[in-house]
Parts: structure tokens; sequence; C-alpha cells
């Protein structure tokens, strides 16, 4: 039976129990385990060796990176290159690191990412539970938007954003994370709401309640997997952004990102990796933070959004 | 499974028409008037960003445009020449190897890695964070970490021939002829992740009983997996290839962290054109003329693709 | 509607955020891309002196040079939301926004200061001149024609320091069998193209230069003296062969640290030989014109001033023209660049050799325009994806090259 069909459990299905459910093995040190952790084992290896070298880097000094290798860890530990990337790295003449561009970030990230979810979140739940004459033929449209390379969209949006006099605010910065947030969210959403229990909407329909009520008093309350997907992609993508926030923002508030590209970019004489590492690192703390605290339910609310189509 | 899914899509369907006969407002244009309400930001950012801004790149690519755009027509000028570049060459050249090894490789490993993890085994949570933490990080900063480890004089190389295998050769940033399969390790690393979550999601939705069912009829695993499980998620194939395909159309910082298009212009990509002719050879005719080329090609494959998929359920 | 609503929210508390305390100077937003060592303490020069007038400098840094920088500029000025002022390098970039209306006529000012008498060579004005007005105000005179060498990495080859490309030539299997990288070409596209248009200047003389860049003859540019030249690049291609870095800061620091033998680049990596406290003469050697023909581009950069509404900016803004021209800050500036001055009547005692040598070609008047002037950044463009394939693919033949190189001078604008 497909899921889908059987499906008044599938929100609850879908936050519930995610302890594997595949073929049953049986529990010996097999030649089968063997098999099975060991290729996890050599994938982990591949996927955790960047991170190392990273953090083993960022916490050597500029001579012992120039001798030893990269895989080597240090033998002098220094926070210096971490306290250096945050306070006093230099930008041309601005040497205060990436502080300057933490406080940003955030004030972008925050309201992008609640505008961009609520409009995604309601697009999808028209999409799913409304229909309207066309309004496939707009999805369609988004779905297909969501292949344009940014590049592309840079000279039309800096004609709208100056039309509507938003040009360099950082509304219009929050307006265009939500445009290019909008396909993949949208499908998301849409393709969770589709799998919720139609029972619920129709008896909410027979109680007479409206569209505005029906989203706020049954679907939202079911949909926080979901939400967590959802919010967990913005952020990762807004925080990280570096092309939106350098063209559609001023100096004043650039994000973090043009910071650390800054750092990064502009060497000063030798190249100092101990120190772009310690940027790169903290630059990526605020997602990494996001996923180790919420993995789990990453995997849950995915298993909500993704499964159906 | 055919026969399933297409109960399911019914069943799914008879929802909507049934809202919209309850309610049967006198004039069709206020029928679901506040689901219409609600969906002006979509419509507005699909027809007037996306489609219009599509349009608008369309007709100035038929301009002499240079640094601003400017309506003075040039007919195909821009095409011509655009096919005439030999960095636009390599960079559909590129793109297309990057494209389907990308795909490939991302549902390959994503999928095999879903797999093992469904094989109850212990640590899952552990495993899946690493596999996973590597989304959480930009384009620009995969790219500058694996830039550093594959670099021949810090890097892999260089450790490899430390422990004594002096010839051992690993430069594929360096050298033309590899170097995107270089950049395909670090796209690679930053992006199955997210492809093994999907499909772990979608692994995870697939019936206890259907493994009962396989197991007593004695089908081997890898048979179960193949020709019933997979056929079974196409849900999330659709999903992932949306996500997948629209990353690769767009792949750019990546490029530019790690070889910025070198050595030469033998790790070029289609969107670095863009860019590149758009903004640093302040040529927008030409930027756009790719730009155009390469929304075409998108539209060509995805449009149908996309009708088919989402479009289909209103008629079932 | 809650899409609204939201929005006039968030641009409140955006004003809120953006708007705190009270300037009591004027803040004049200048954007650059001057980011490595040099480049920092150099525009840290103009800050001071900008700051000492009792306006403020909000410095507009953007790293990763002007093919990063330079779409954010434009975005901004034709978006409506101007910075003060902004770097370009003088020449064609900015044309299309003065045509448009978008940049300030500085005549007057110019007028008023007399630039026309102080500004020289005369052809660095004219560069900023479109229809009679001034439109841009150069602060530096940078060169491409200039071959620095590391004296150390040829005392450990055992040959002595080259005068000519030449003699530069001979010794690279020396160097090469030390360990050493004969010459330095970083990664990025508009190094191998600036190499090659220095020795079209050099190999091929300052006509042919003109000839091809100036008159765009392609079929002088076919033709066997060009070939000199492509014979003489190919010979840099093999060469730099085994760089492996990408900044040209990366590849200055390599002739620094003596892993190369030379480099060919613009006077502005003087910077950085400074800031690694190296002496010209005793560290390293220079070369203008590659030893061959000492010619100097007279090349650069120059800050122009979008039109702004805010009088109290305009009024800023002329002030930051003046600054930016006066005799101190014009010295103290360029010192630090390594660049030479724009006015002949400074004193510039501190200059070490390699400048002396500038200002002696430049007093000369062994000067020529650069390719910034002479061509579209559209053909600069084509010409670096070319250069930077041809660097790059030690297989392509010489032939190819020139010919598509002549095609491309044939479209050229």
């Amino acid at each position: 039976m497909n899921i889908a069909t059987k499906s008044p459990t599938i929100a609850a299905d879908a936050d519930g129990d995610t302890g594997p459910r595949g073929p049953k093995p049986k529990r010996t040190l097999s030649r089968r385990n063997i098999i099975v952790y060991g290729t996890l084992l050599v994938a982990a290896i591949y996927y955790l060796l960047p991170l190392y070298v990273m953090i083993v880097t960022s916490l050597k000094g500029m001579p012992e990176i120039r001798l030893g290798n990269i895989f080597s860890p240090p033998l002098e530990i220094t926070f210096e290159p971490w306290i250096k990337a945050w306070s006093s790295a230099c930008t041309g003449l601005n040497c205060d690191g990436l502080s300057r561009g933490f406080w940003n970030s955030v004030r972008i990230t925050v309201p992008s990412v609640v505008l961009s979810i609520a409009i995604a979140s309601v697009n999808g739940y028209a999409l799913a539970n409304w229909r309207f004459k066309g309004s496939e033929f707009f999805f369609t449209i988004l779905i297909v938007g969501a292949f344009i390379p940014y590049q592309v969209m840079l000279y039309p949006i800096v004609i709208i954003l100056r039309e509507i006099g938003l040009y360099g605010s950082l509304s219009g910065l929050v307006i265009v994370h939500s445009i290019f947030g909008m396909p993949i969210l949208t499908l998301l959403f849409r393709n969770y709401f589709t799998s919720m229990p139609e029972e619920l909407f129709k008896a909410a329909r027979v109680d007479g309640a409206g569209f505005w009520g029906i989203y706020l008093r049954i679907m939202l309350p079911m949909s926080l997997p979901i939400f967590v997907v959802a919010v967990i992609i913005q952020i990762t993508g807004i925080w990280n952004d570096f092309l939106f926030g350098v063209v559609y923002t001023r100096p004043e508030t650039y994000p973090m990102t043009v910071q650390l590209n800054n750092i990064v970019n502009s060497v000063q004489g030798v190249k100092e990796y101990n120190v772009n590492m310690a940027a790169t690192l903290i630059t990526g703390l605020v997602p990494l933070i996001v996923y180790f605290v919420s993995g789990k339910l990453f995997v849950r609310g995915i298993a909500a959004g993704a499964v159906k189509g | 499974m055919v026969v399933r899914r297409v109960n399911a899509r019914q069943h799914i369907d008879e929802r909507s028409p049934m809202s919209e006969s309850q309610t049967r407002p006198p004039s069709r244009l206020l029928r679901n008037l506040n689901a219409k309400i609600a969906s002006i930001p979509m419509i507005l950012t699909a027809v007037v960003v996306f489609a219009g801004g599509t349009a608008w790149t369309v007709l100035y690519s038929f301009t002499n445009s240079k640094l601003l755009p400017r309506l003075n027509f040039v007919g195909l000028d821009q095409y011509t020449r655009l096919w005439a570049a030999p960095r636009w060459l390599v960079s559909i050249e590129n793109l297309l190897i990057y494209g389907v090894l990308s795909l490939i490789f991302s549902l390959v490993v994503g999928f095999v890695l879903a797999a093992l993890l469904d094989q109850k085994i212990r640590f899952e949570n552990t495993f899946r964070t690493i596999f996973l933490y590597p989304f959480a990080l930009s384009f620009i900063v995969t790219g500058l970490v694996w830039q550093w480890l594959l670099n021949p004089e810090h890097g892999i190389q260089s450790v490899v021939r430390g422990l004594g295998w002096t010839s051992f050769s690993f430069d594929p940033l360096y050298n033309s002829e590899i170097v995107i399969y270089g950049i395909l390790i670090a796209a690679l690393w930053q992006g199955t992740g997210l492809v093994m979550c999907l499909m772990l999601a979608g692994l995870r939705g697939i019936d206890e009983d259907i493994w009962k069912a396989a197991r007593v009829d004695g089908i081997p695993m890898w048979r179960t997996y193949l020709f019933i499980v997979i056929p079974m998620m196409r849900p999330v194939f659709v999903t992932t290839l949306v996500i997948i395909a629209s990353g690769i159309v767009k792949v750019y910082d990546l490029v530019v962290a790690q070889t910025s298009g070198g050595p030469g212009i033998a790790s070029e990509v289609p969107a670095k054109y863009v860019y590149d002719y758009m903004f640093f050879a302040q040529n927008l005719g030409q930027g756009f003329a790719a730009s155009t080329m390469m929304l075409l090609s998108v539209v060509i494959v995805i449009v149908p693709w996309a009708y088919l998929e989402f479009g289909r359920r209103r008629r079932a | 509607m809650l899409y609204r609503s939201v929005t006039a929210v968030l641009a409140a508390a955006a004003a809120a955020c953006a708007f705190t305390g009270v300037a009591a100077a004027t803040d004049l937003e200048v954007t650059h891309w001057w980011t490595s060592g040099g480049e920092a303490a150099a525009v840290g020069e103009f800050a001071k002196a900008f700051d000492a007038t009792g306006n403020r400098w909000v410095d507009g840094a953007i790293a990763g040079s002007g093919g990063t920088a330079r779409p954010i500029m434009i975005s901004r000025i034709t978006g409506g939301d101007p910075m003060g002022a902004t770097q370009f390098n003088h020449g064609r970039q900015a044309e299309e926004l003065i045509q448009a209306g978008l940049m300030r006529d500085l005549t007057d000012i110019a007028t008023k200061e007399k630039w026309t008498e102080i500004v020289r060579p005369k052809s660095l004005l004219d560069s900023c001149t479109v229809d009679g007005k001034i439109y841009c105000v150069p602060v530096n005179i940078h060169s491409w024609q200039w071959l620095w060498l590391s004296n150390d990495a040829f005392a450990k080859a055992g040959v002595p320091v080259p005068k000519t490309w030449d003699e530069y030539v001979a010794a690279a299997p020396a160097l090469e069998k030390a360990g050493i990288v004969p010459l330095a070409v970083g990664g990025q596209p508009w190094q191998a193209a600036g190499a090659f248009d220095v020795l079209m200047a050099a190999v091929g003389g300052t006509d042919a230069f003109l000839k091809v860049y100036k008159d765009k003859d392609k079929d002088f540019a076919a033709g066997p003296e060009i070939a000199k030249v492509f014979k003489a690049a190919d010979d840099a291609r093999k060469m730099a062969k085994n760089t492996n870095v990408q900044d040209w800061n990366q590849a200055t620091n390599m002739v620094i640290t003596g892993k190369a033998g030379g480099q060919i680049m613009g006077d502005w990596a003087q910077g950085e030989f400074q800031v690694a406290g190296q002496v010209a003469g005793k560290d390293y050697t220079c070369l203008p014109g590659l030893g061959v023909n000492p010619v100097i581009a007279t090349g650069g950069d120059a800050f122009y001033f979008p039109l702004l509404k805010d009088p109290e900016k305009a009024k800023a803004q002329e002030v930051l023209a003046e600054t930016l021209l006066n005799p101190q800050t014009q010295v103290a500036f360029n010192l630090k660049k390594g660049s030479l001055p724009v006015r002949g009547d400074v004193d510039l005692n501190a200059a070490n050799d390699c400048m002396k040598k500038g200002l002696d070609i430049l007093a000369k008047g062994d000067v020529i325009p650069w390719t910034d002037q002479l061509l579209s950044q559209d053909s600069q463009k084509q010409k670096e994806d070319l250069f930077s394939e041809f660097f790059a693919k030690q297989d392509m033949s010489i032939e190819d090259a020139q010919k598509r190189f002549a095609d491309i001078i044939a479209s050229a604008d």
C-alpha cells in the first residue's frame, strides 16, 4: 500500500518513529555488517576530512602551516586566528573582522526566513487545498524559475526594486530572498499539505471554516516538521548568500559573508590560511548549530515534505 | 504499483472540486477569492519576476546593450558570436560533464548511504549528521576548503608524497584535463548529504509489509530495492531531481571559489560566462544571449516534465 | 496583504536600525577594490586626508579585484542608491554611466582648481573628459610595463640578474634547474592578458602596440611582426608553467620569497615588496618595459562621483575631489601604492629606485595609452579569455592563438 493513500497517520507517522524500519538484519558481526559499517566509515572520513583540516589549520600558527602537512594536529594550539578573524582581520580600511557583519546577517536572515516561509506555506496550502484556475500554471512557472541562474535575474531585479523604491534597503533584500526561496519551499509545502488527511479539511469546511481559518487553526499546528525543514533550508541559504547581500544592500548592512569574502580574497602579503579557515568556520557556525540541534527533526520534516510528489 | 498510484491520485483529487462546489459564489472570479488573494505574492513572483524578467532578458538579448540596457536591435548577432566563442563551448561541455556526473553520483551515493543507514545500524544519528553537515556550508566555503585540500603543494598530493610515494600525482585543480572532476568532488561533498536525507525519508515511507512480503517470497534484497522500492519512491526522486538539477544549472560560486574558471578556461561554466560578460565585459547583450540559451535548454527539458508532473493532477 | 504589511513593518524596523547616531560631519561612502596590503595602506592616506577636512570617509572596500567590485558599483548607481564616490580605472569603464547622466560633472571644480595645468601627462585628464566635460579625478599613474626580478633567485641559480627580456629567457633553464619557477603568472585571466600586452609594447614596440590596439589594424595583428610577440608569449607561458597560484599578489609573493625568478606585473606590485620590507636594487630588480622598450603606460585609477541629490553630500564630494589632488595627499598615497603621482609639481624625494626610473621615463615623455583606454571592456574580456587559455594550455599553437587574436582585434571597438 502506498502510504499516501492510507494516510490519516502520515503526519503523526512522520513525527513519530524515525527509527530504522528497513529490512531486518540479524544482529551479529556478520560479513554484511562489516561491509555496511566499513562503507559508512569510509564515507564518513570523506565527509569529515575537510572539517578536520579546517579546524586543525585554524588552530595553528602560520610558521607551522608552512612547514607541516595539513593533516597533522597542531603542535601548539593557538586561538589567535579565531580572534583575528572575528575582530581584527582587515578589509580595506575596516579592521574589525567578521564581527561587523554578524548582526547584519542576523538582521537579514531573520525577517527573510520568516517572510519567505510565511508566503511559501500559504502558497503551498492554496495549491494543495484551494486550487483555482491557473494555479498550477503559476506553480509551473515558479518551478521553472528555480532553474534560472540568479545572475540572470540580477538586472531585472535591480530595475524592479528601483521602480518600487526599495533598492538598497533591507526590505528590498528581504523581498529578494523571499522570491528566490519561493520555488523550492512552495514545492515542499504543497507536497506536505497534499499529504495531510483530507478528512480534517472536509470536517473543517462543514463547520464553516474559511481559507484562513483552516490554515491557521488546522494546517499550521500540524505542520511543524515541514516548517523545520523550511527554516533549515532558508537559514542555510540566506545566511550563506553573498551575491544578493552585496548587490542589493549598502555597506552598513553587508552580511557576514561579504566580510568573509573580503578576508579570504584580500591577501595582505602572505595568505593567512589559519585566519581564513577560522573565518570560514565562524561564518558557518550558525547554520552548523542549527543542523546539529535540529538534525532529527530535519529528516522527519523531509520525510513529510518530499515523499509525496 | 502503478494502479496504486493512480488510486492515490484520484483520492486526493476529489478534494478540490468538492471544496469549490460547496461554496459556489456568484462570480467565477470571486470563487475561491481568499485563496487567490493569498496567492498574489506567488502570482506576482511567477509573472512579474520570473516570466517578466525572462521576457525582458530575451528581448534585450537581441540588442547591442553594453553597460546599460538599450533597445538597439542587432538581430542574432549576439547569438552568432556566442556560439563562435571557444569559452562558451568549453562552458557547455563542462556543464554537460558536470551535470550528468553529479546527477548520477548524487543519486547513487545518496541512495546507497541512505540504504545503509536504513539497515537498523547503531550510531545512525551520528552518521547522518556527518553526511549532512557540509550542506550547512556555502559553496564559497566548500570551494575554499577543497582548493586547499587539492592544492598540490599543501594538500593531499604533498601528504602522500611525504609518506614516501614521491611520484604520486593528484592535482585536479591545476590540470586542465581533469579540473572539472576536482570541482565535482567538492560539489558532491557539499550536496550528497541532502540527497541522502531525502532518500532516507523516502525509504522510511516504504511500508514494512513490502519488505516482509519480499522476504517471504525469497526475493534478494538488491532486487527488492531495484524493482520494488525505487519505483515506489518516485515522488522522492522527483523532488530530489528538482533540487539537484536546479543546483547544477546554477553552478557558479563553487567554480569561482575553487578555480575562477581556470586553469585557463578549462573549468568555465555557463552561469559564469553570463556573469562575466554582463558585468565584467560590460556587454549586457552578450550576457543576455548566453542566459537566454541557458533558459531555453532549461525550458525544453523542464516545462514538459513539470507540466506532466504538476499539472496533470487536476485533469485526472 | 500580509506581505505588504510585513514589508512595511520591516522597512520601518530597517530604517530604525540603520540610522542611529547623528552625524556631525558629512559621511561620504567611497567604494573601491583596493584591499591588498599595500593598497589598503595607500587608501588609508586618502581617508586620513579627507577626515582631516571635517568630513568622514566611509570605506566601502570590496575585495576580489575590479571584476567582483564593478558590477556591485554599477548596480548601486543604476539602481538609484549611489555611493558618494567610486573608483574605476579611468578610460572607458564608466563611459555609459556618464552618457546616461548618472555621474557628476566636475568641470567647475576642475576650472577652479586649474586641473588642466597641474595634471600631467595631459592624456590622463582626457580620459576623464566626455564631450568637453570632466567627470573624474585621476589619482595615480599605473603602468603595467615592469618586470620584477628576485635577486635571490638568480643568485641561487648562479646566473646574473638579467637586464633584458632575452637574457631573462636565456636564464630560464638555470632557474628551473635550481627548482625555481622562472616566471610567475597568477591564474586570474587579466594577468595573462596584461603580460601579453606588456610583451606587445616591449617586443613589438610602441608603434606596433598602437597599430594593433589604437588603429585596430587586423591585418597587421595577423602579420609577422605580431608573430614575434606571440613567440615571446610562448616563451613566457613555458616559463610560467608551474606557477600554481591565483592572485597576483601571491605571484608577487613568490618573487619576494625567491620561489619564482620574476613576474611581469604593474607597478602596484611594488607596494607588496615594500610591505615585505624589501629594498629596490638590493633584494629585487625592476626592468621597465622589460628592459627593451622603456615606456610608461598611463593607465591608472580615478574616482568618479555619482550625481547625488543631497546638497550636503554634493558639497562633501567637492571637498573629496580637491583632497584627492592635494599635493601632500598625492605624495603620501602614491608612495604607499607604488604608483606615480598625477601632478608633476610634487616632491618625491622619498621615492625609491624603481619609482625614480618611472619618473624619469615620464619626464622624457615616453608614454603610451593603455589598453583600458583604447579598448572596450568587452574586447578586453575576450582578450583575457584568449590569453588565459593560451597560458594554461601549453599545446595551443601560436598560429591558432594569433588568428583568434586578430579576430578579436577585427571586431574590437
